[in-house]
């Protein structure tokens, strides 16, 4: 084959695929018109940390927009997903504010800053930053009680474990993080004071096979539930492999380690978003710190595995109303650290300041915070 | 039966209507496969690849963001280029920047109100001494015992970014941030100073004078040659009595230097503190421009510019329903096809029959 003769098919190959690029750019062109375009529409955008398939926290931040849509048809939603929270986040804010959305949710703590700095050049539109805690004229947090939930499945671990030593999954050594294995090991040691809960950090939020891994070391330690603080199914799934049990976190998480979910920790957002859009919407919205409790419905326990006895689902809704009537919280006195020392004594309960910024463990928890 | 057989040649010179074409006809068959997919999923290539355009170079804002994007490619693409052009692999840029990144804040972090003259060229001096440092670290067991640079730099990489971590998890975190992983904001003297409203910084006028001065120093000056001499046949350097050990310490040091200084740009350019994540990668992308850009400093400034374009798109374009991991499948293909196309341009296929039994 000669040069010419070989430029000449390339040529045309080059052609016929420009042509069919067009050809489906044109199909879309002619379409658009047919959509309907009825009143004004409120865009509403999320950003997304990890990927909505994550099966984790940004999956359960997907749901509650799907919600959203379901209840609000005025409401037109955008996504960005899998955004970094370094440089990249401030850029994909400021794309969506310039696009015409007039609420953005941020979803993850690295979008405080960004967030904030975007909200100065943007006036007219309303940011609500989740698990952070600054806000500005037109910046609201969110966030949710997880911890009187992770209090809950605390109980049903502590009823399940045989061993007495319970494995703990965690992301950061954050605050958030710090609350709610604090609230989980409170929830174990009040229906089984001698029962240790085993914590190893995996330094990220989402990698499947690292927090695998991490649970693979708790169950080789002893434990035989493992609860998690990570935005994958990828610790109750060891805890599946090595026959044990599990208690899923975001999500319910049944469907990904049936055998070994007891029960799981979940968000429920939905209900959330719709408030906050309809509040954007009447002019009634104000830059609030929303941190709500599970009597909102914001957070909850999912429906319990079949291997969880009676008497432990009695335990637990004893618990619940308590919690849901507001007649007791989980950080009341007397709570002793790890060295035994009286944190917060008998009859007091911790402020939301206190609780916010968590930096020590309960007693029985098996594992440090880097200081 | 007949069988082809498929060979490659290599062309004496890259064939020069190659060199132009190539490069133009890989983008377009990357993009077309791109579009293929893009129908397949139900979307339409053509407003995607539009949107696309628009927000990293079409639009004002878009560009401005393209270019921040660019400036730690820039830097930490012609940190690496340094040490490959002596066939030094420092696959640690990531790592690099990372130390340069931490060493950096340290300064506003300790003393928050040096006056400006003070703090700018001390972040830059200390950010700079920490990344080649931190280079230095592999370069020491390479000189002297050739233990492969390659290991040992990938694996200082996770050490810096665990080491970040610890310090913004622990000692380093705000004291007013409730616990929160993230330092105190650094002082407004720490802060390099922007172009008009946008976040395009200082760290552009770093890259574009570095880019000149490596153009120069390869091709002009006695030791740039020395370093393509030690690079092309260490026992032809070693024979002409040049100092191969003296060298690669040097080399390795000044790469990791200006992945260094990379890391100094991006903090106190832009996320103005230190915190987990400064970099999504920058360091690996590094790897990838420099060969795209054959080590040529020039090159590595456009190239960079575009692999921020691609990246600033791959974002914009979910607006439009496309998931990131399109976005990503969509860099993957150009990068994919360009190298594919990059062979084109050094080989000469051929294609021929040959008799042979079963």
């Amino acid at each position: 084959m000669n040069f010419k003769r070989r430029s000449a098919v390339l040529i045309a190959l080059l052609v016929s695929c420009l042509l069919v690029i067009v050809g489906c750019g044109n199909k879309a062109t002619t379409t658009q018109p047919q959509a309907e375009a009825p009143k004004e529409k409120i865009k509403v955008a999320f950003v997304y940390v990890g990927p909505v398939g994550d099966a984790g926290w940004s999956y359960a931040h997907d749901q509650g927009r799907k919600y959203l849509v379901d209840k609000m048809p005025e409401v037109e939603t955008t996504i960005i997903e899998s955004v970094p929270e370094g440089a990249d986040s401030e850029r994909v804010i400021t794309q969506l504010a310039e696009k015409g959305n007039k609420i953005i949710f941020t979803t993850s703590f690295g979008y405080m800053d960004p967030t904030i700095n975007v909200a100065k050049k943007y006036p007219d539109v309303t940011f609500m930053h989740n698990s952070g805690y600054k806000t500005a004229d037109n910046v609201g947090t969110y966030f949710g009680r997880m911890y009187q939930a992770r209090y809950l499945t605390g109980i049903v671990a502590g009823k399940s474990t045989k061993s007495n030593t319970i494995g703990y999954v965690a992301a950061m050594p954050i605050p958030e993080v710090i609350r709610g294995i604090n609230a989980f090991t409170q929830g174990v040691r009040s229906v089984n004071p001698t029962a240790k809960v085993k914590v190893i950090w995996t330094n990220t939020w989402y990698d499947p096979a690292k927090e695998k891994d991490a649970a693979k070391t708790l169950l080789t330690a002893g434990a035989d539930v493992i609860a998690q603080h990570q935005d994958t199914p990828g610790p109750i799934q060891a805890a599946e492999e090595a026959g044990k049990y599990g208690i899923g976190y975001n999500m319910d998480m049944s469907k990904m380690a049936p055998k070994a979910v007891l029960t799981s920790a979940v968000w429920n957002w939905g209900p959330y978003y719709v408030k906050t859009v309809q509040a954007v919407k009447n002019k009634t919205w104000k830059n609030d710190q929303y941190w709500g409790p599970m009597s909102d419905g914001i957070v909850d326990i999912a429906p319990f595995g079949p291997m969880v006895t009676e008497d432990t689902k009695k335990l637990v809704a004893d618990a619940k109303d308590k919690i849901m009537t507001k007649k007791w919280d989980v950080f009341t006195g007397p709570i002793k650290d790890q060295t035994g020392a009286v944190k917060v004594p008998e009859g007091k309960v911790m402020s939301d300041q206190d609780m916010l910024s968590f930096n020590w463990f309960v007693e029985g928890v098996d594992g440090t915070i880097p200081k | 039966m007949n069988r082809l057989i498929f060979k490659l040649e290599k062309r004496l010179t890259p064939s020069p209507a190659m060199v132009f074409i190539i490069p133009l006809i890989s983008v377009l068959l990357a993009l077309l496969l791109g579009a293929i997919f893009l129908v397949l999923t139900g979307e339409k290539p053509l407003t995607i690849y539009a949107l696309m355009f628009e927000d990293s170079l079409g639009s004002k804002y878009g560009l401005t963001e393209t270019m921040v994007k660019a400036i730690p490619l820039m830097l930490t693409s012609l940190g690496v280029s340094l040490a490959f052009k002596m066939k030094l692999w420092n696959i640690g840029a990531e790592g690099q920047l990372y130390m340069g990144a931490m060493a950096a804040s340290w300064l506003p972090l300790t003393f928050p109100y040096l006056p400006v003259y003070l703090m700018l060229p001390g972040m830059l001096i200390l950010g700079m001494i920490a990344g080649g440092l931190w280079a230095l670290l592999t370069a020491i067991p390479r000189a002297i015992w050739k233990v492969n640079e390659i290991i040992t730099t990938l694996m200082l990489n996770y050490v810096a970014i665990l080491w970040v971590d610890f310090l913004v998890y622990g000692p380093w975190r705000d004291p007013k941030g409730s616990n929160f992983p993230i330092t105190a904001p650094f002082a407004e003297a720490a802060r390099l100073p922007g172009l008009g409203n946008s976040r395009i910084h200082a760290g552009l006028f770093f890259a574009l004078a570095l880019a000149v001065i490596l153009a120069i120093v390869f091709k002009y000056s006695r030791w740039g040659y020395t370093i393509n001499v030690i690079g092309s046949s260490e026992r032809a350097a070693r024979y002409a009595g040049m100092n191969i050990k003296r060298n690669i310490l040097w080399v390795m040091f000044l790469s990791g230097a200006i992945s260094g200084l990379a890391g100094m740009a991006e903090v106190s350019g832009i996320i103005g503190k230190l915190q987990h994540g400064i970099s999504p990668g920058y360091g690996y992308t590094a790897i990838i421009i420099a060969w795209l850009s054959k080590l040529n400093p020039l090159a590595i400034l456009i190239v960079s510019v575009l692999f921020g374009a691609l990246q600033v798109g791959g974002y914009a374009v979910q607006v439009e329903g496309v998931p990131a991991a399109v976005a990503t499948m969509l860099q993957g293909a150009i990068l994919f096809f360009v190298l594919g196309g990059e062979v084109l341009t050094n080989y000469r296929m051929k294609l021929f029959g040959q008799k042979g039994e079963e």
